[in-house]
């Protein structure tokens, strides 16, 4: 494990450390909420998704949802984290309008999954491990709109009581970006996990920040919580905005009040959050509606063995058994999604060509993380919206690999099909751009392109080979592209030492 | 013929599966009952119009002999059980104009049984209280008062109107609530039977909650039978609760065979109190020798924690209402008080909804689990719950049924207690163990105190030994003959 | 422990309970003596007692991941004391 490097900020007085640690509140895919029976599903008219018990009516109880429990037990296994055979639901108590019941129900003393590891990915290549510290279960609160009227807030319920899980990490990052790096690991792990669909603008994934700063190896600082940060790159713009707040705080011999603070994205500013002013003293006790949930270690080694590969090892196996470069691999596992996709695409050129995957595995990788990659990127596509399907892909590869299209004609052929969303084949058989193998065939046009340019024959002759490339050149000019290139040269070399 | 309203619940049920009269017959008979008793204001709500309607559905129900367990039979209901399309006020200005757009399970299983809804009667505000003083709605005066005595009397709480209507015979049974002895407390002060069985028989889902862990729903009645029959119709699991029991309802009523030859009958040391009135001594002591001279075998047991059960309540019970009740707030039902900001209409609302007592146990409770005092208070109040609840199985292991008394005096005047909380909380000293246990407990009539007022004997059984406690109820009744009536001074 | 008026107006604000200023002295000495006597607990020894956490000793109830509720917005709003537009309304909240 390497030791967080301190990306030290500059100062006036000096350097200064930033410490940040995450609470990153992951909505838990499932139908129904936590507590209740009603749907969980995005965007629906107000106040339809609820149910009584999500509204707090007198006399409503909770039930919780076996499935979730089941998500919040994989994630922790997907985390390296200890799953707690003995958790207990408390109450954690406050007033505000979208918290019905007036109270949470969350974890406090003894959550759900105890202590794990993610692996971070930072942008310079390095690795890092990050702490976390525990996953704990609990309602979502519902909507408060405040800008639909002069006077009112509306407040819709439809979100409250849905499952989040909370993960806390340990105050390990050190930069924004290292913090924009875990979140999207963290994210990436939920999505192989299928525990949480990581989307950020429906606000499926979102994250509270604590942020401090410190003169390096000095005792921690008073840190702030960013609340409300529901994008990576405003994560780190927050992250940015709030170290350099602190840091003109204390230069300028002001202390840092310990406070939320909301991210507003239309500045890039933190500022105070009114309404979380007051000190809160949320009296967490256990809820009495609910029972301790126990679990056995059958039930978690049950679901333990049905964990999908994680990025990481899906990493690893990329680069041992296809042989794919460190840096293709870690693009290629970033998204579940293109994981997928690409291993579609070994398998179908696999088939195809009955080749070893070590044969064949870089290759691949080259023509999804370079061709496939770069005209989605270029389109702001998705891969779920790729207009080449991995099988589709996969019979231009094998054209390439059997030599029926050169390499710069599968570019070619590429971009038609990209554009058309046409069978490779049938793009090859359409322009006529099979490659030209026939030696009689090459014969003729070596023949002429020696007779078209004596100066170049002369120059070859004299010694200089390089000139090579040049009759190379012409030919594929000549035949439009499909050549082959190896028998070409082959024969020019021939006919020119005559 | 008896009046209508002089039957048992269970001569009720056989007198209309006889056709000797009907359903419609009954249920008129008790709503008028119930409109000459409102100067007891024992109802909030009443419902003639439905029950009328229940009734002639009863009525078809037994034309076609296809008779449910309570066909046809009026109940009161304590205001506590959401009732769909009825107003439910748990006695509370807070709740005043809410109608549910929902069933609790327990009253849904009455209704399924075929029994007529006369109303929903008055309560202790949020069930906190020991004398139904706490009322929005005004107190509930108990039917009994001494001879020649004109003064209010409370009838126990927080059920009183529930005793009330049973008692002065306008419902044949009610449901009740028992957090602390809300069942048993105003059975004893109005004479009648009030079981709260194991915590988790009965579902909670729908009563508005006072202290969950505690609270349970129970029938009050007019004999042990009645509460056999209603108890059996009351309870079941139910997968809305979470703390609801999955176990097999037993015929309760085939438990009363009047034999407990070789039972062993407990009395617990400690519930003889300093203080304890001569009458409340001298009845427990008659009801130990009933019981011996039916065959039980009577032993001294110990509870060593007793005295402590008052105080580890008083947090629990608090602690749970202060989080409880956060949910009346003003936003989604009930009153709102207007407010120049949320803060304002949060404290106006729950300022001006909640009553005295209701706003002290809610100041207690969040006190109790503030920051810096829930170690002390809560979860040394809890440590102390563990202990209590070992003490009792203990003890059960001795014995199969415990004898003591119900409530430490007969029913006081109005106001007596009312001006120290400290007072009014000592009455539930007998009932508050067991409900801190979730044991069921069950109160009957023994007989009357020198100045004519209704004294209660408890039983406690094991923990899911409702049948036990039942069998031994019905040999006490018995033996005590308790036949005694209030005078009806209402109807003058 | 003794309460003071302080701490009475701290946890009326916690509770969000209006208390008049009036009430307070009342409310010092009520509640001063309930906690008196809740503190005889201070008596017992509990060192090694676990707090009791349920009254039933059964596991927690799971249920199935199915949407079996909600589509009842007229239910959620019967009750409300204002409302507009499917929403619960409440004056302005500034965060």
């Amino acid at each position: 494990m390497t030791a967080p490097t301190p990306a030290l900020l500059k100062g006036a007085t000096g350097d200064w450390e930033l410490i940040i640690g995450l609470e990153v509140h992951a909505q838990v895919t499932s139908n129904s909420k936590l507590f209740s029976g009603a749907s969980t599903e995005f965007g629906a008219e107000p106040n339809t998704q609820v149910s009584l018990i999500d509204a707090g009516f007198p006399g409503m109880l909770p039930v919780i949802n076996g499935f979730v429990v089941e998500q919040a037990v994989r994630t922790g296994l997907g985390l390296n984290a200890q799953i707690n055979l003995r958790s207990v639901f408390d109450r954690k108590n406050y007033f505000y309008p979208d918290l019905p019941a007036g109270y949470q129900i969350s974890q406090y003393k003894q959550p759900i999954v105890g202590e794990g590891i993610v692996t971070v990915d930072l942008p310079d290549g390095s690795v890092r491990e990050v702490g976390i510290e525990r996953l704990h279960l609990e309602q979502d609160a519902g909507k408060s709109l405040h800008d639909q009227h002069p006077k009112l807030t509306y407040v819709d319920l439809n979100r409250a009581g849905v499952a989040l899980m909370e993960i806390v990490s340990k105050p390990d990052l050190r930069s924004g970006e290292e913090a924009g790096a875990y979140v999207k690991k963290l994210r990436a792990i939920l999505r192989y996990l299928g525990t949480c669909d990581g989307n950020m603008e429906q606000g499926s994934l979102r994250c509270d920040v604590n942020v401090s700063v410190r003169k390096p190896g000095a005792a921690l600082g008073t840190r702030c919580e960013i609340k409300n940060v529901n994008s990576v790159r405003f994560l780190q713009q927050a992250v940015d905005f709030e170290s350099r707040r602190q840091i003109e705080e204390l230069e300028a011999g002001r202390a840092i009040k310990q406070e939320t603070r909301l991210y507003d994205a239309n500045t890039g500013e933190t500022r105070t959050m009114r309404s979380k002013e007051e000190a809160h003293d949320y009296r967490y006790f256990p809820d009495p509606d609910l029972l301790p949930l126990e679990l056995t270690p059958d039930y978690v080694a049950r679901i333990k063995a049905t964990l999908p590969e994680l990025p990481d090892a899906k990493r690893a196996r990329l680069e041992s058994d296809l042989a794919i470069a460190p840096y293709q691999a870690r693009v290629l596992v970033m998204e579940k999604e293109s994981a997928d996709y690409f291993e579609a695409f070994v398998a179908a050129v696999q088939k195809r060509t009955g080749k070893a995957p070590q044969d064949i595995g870089q290759d691949c990788a080259n023509v999804v993380v370079t061709e496939l990659f770069g005209a989605l990127n270029k389109d702001s596509k998705s891969i779920e919206s790729s207009p080449i399907s991995p099988t589709a892909l996969a019979g231009l590869q094998a054209l390439k690999m059997d030599g029926t299209v050169s390499g710069p004609t599968a570019k070619k052929v590429f971009e038609e099909m990209y554009a058309t969303g046409k069978d490779a084949s049938a793009i090859v058989e359409e322009k006529g751009l099979k490659q030209v193998s026939d030696s009689g065939a090459l014969e003729a046009m070596v023949d002429k392109v020696i007779a078209d340019n004596p100066k170049q024959v002369e120059q070859y002759r004299g010694g200089k080979e390089t000139v090579i490339t040049f009759f190379v050149g012409q030919l594929m000019k000549l035949s439009r592209g499909t050549a082959n290139p190896a028998m070409v040269t082959e024969l020019l070399k021939k006919k020119l030492a005559k | 013929m008896t009046s209508l309203t002089d039957l048992t619940l269970a001569d009720a049920r056989d007198g209309l599966r006889a056709k000797k009269f009907s359903a419609a017959e009954l249920a008129r008979a008790h709503v008028d009952a119930m409109i000459a008793a409102r100067p007891l204001n024992a109802f909030i709500t009443e419902t003639p119009v439905i029950a009328k309607a229940m009734a002639d559905e009863s009525d078809k129900r037994i034309a076609r002999g296809d008779a449910r367990p309570l066909e046809g039979l009026p109940l009161a209901i304590k205001d506590l059980f959401c009732t769909k399309g009825v107003r439910t006020t748990a006695a509370s200005h807070i709740l005043e104009p809410f109608v549910p757009t929902y069933e609790s399970t327990v009253t849904q299983k009455l209704w399924d049984a075929g029994a007529v809804m006369l109303g929903k009667v008055n309560l202790d505000e949020f069930a906190m209280g020991s004398s139904n003083e706490t009322s929005y709605f005004g107190p509930v005066e108990n039917p009994w008062r001494k001879p020649g005595d004109n003064r209010s009397r409370v009838p126990g709480g927080s059920s009183g109107g529930s005793a009330a209507a049973v008692s002065a015979r306008f419902a044949l049974a009610a449901t009740g609530t028992d957090t602390g002895g809300s069942i048993r407390q105003p059975a004893a002060f109005c004479g009648i039977v009030g079981i709260k069985p194991t915590y988790g028989r009965c579902s909670r889902w729908g009563i508005v909650a006072f202290a969950s862990s505690l609270d349970q729903a129970g029938p009050m009645t007019r004999t042990v039978k009645d509460a056999a029959i209603m108890l059996r119709s009351m309870c079941g699991f139910d997968p809305k609760d979470s703390t609801s029991v999955d176990m097999a309802v037993p015929d309760f009523e085939k438990a009363l065979t009047g034999n407990i030859k070789g039972l062993k009958v407990g009395i617990p040391e400690e519930y003889r109190i300093d203080g304890m009135p001569k009458e409340i001594e001298s009845i427990w002591t008659k009801g130990a020798e009933w019981l011996k001279a039916a065959g039980a075998i009577l032993k001294p047991v110990k509870l060593p924690l007793t005295k402590y059960a008052l105080p580890t309540y008083y947090i629990v019970a608090p602690a749970e209402c202060s989080s409880n009740l956060a949910r009346y707030d003003g936003v989604r039902f009930g009153l709102r008080e207007k407010g120049e900001d949320l803060t304002a209409m949060y404290e106006g609302t729950r300022g001006a909804g909640f009553g005295r007592e209701v706003r002290r146990r809610i100041l207690i409770g969040t006190y109790v689990l503030s920051a810096g005092y829930y170690d002390a208070y809560y979860l040394k109040a809890q440590r102390v719950r563990a202990l209590i609840a070992a003490d009792f199985a203990n003890a059960f292991k001795e014995v199969d049924v415990l004898l003591a008394p119900t409530a430490p005096s007969s029913a006081f005047a109005r106001g007596e207690k009312t001006a120290d909380p400290i007072a009014m909380y000592l009455n539930d000293v007998f009932t508050v163990p067991a409900s801190l246990a979730g044991l069921p407990g069950i109160s009957v009539p023994a007989g009357l105190s020198a100045d004519g007022l209704p004294l209660g004997l408890q039983l406690i059984g094991r923990a899911y030994d409702e049948e036990t406690v039942l069998r031994t109820a019905g040999v006490l009744e018995q033996a005590a003959q308790f036949t005694a009536r209030p005078q009806t001074w209402w109807k003058q | 422990m003794a309460l003071d008026k302080a701490t009475v107006t701290k946890i009326a604000r916690l509770a969000r309970v209006r208390v008049a200023e009036a009430e307070k002295d009342a409310l010092v000495g009520e509640l001063s003596g309930i906690l008196a006597f809740i503190e005889q607990l201070s008596e017992i020894d509990t060192s090694g007692v676990e707090p009791m956490t349920s009254v039933v000793a059964m596991p927690l109830p799971r249920r199935d991941d199915k949407v079996t509720d909600g589509g009842k917005q007229d239910d959620i709003l019967a009750n409300a004391p204002e409302k507009t537009a499917g929403f619960f309304t409440i004056p302005k909240v500034i965060e």
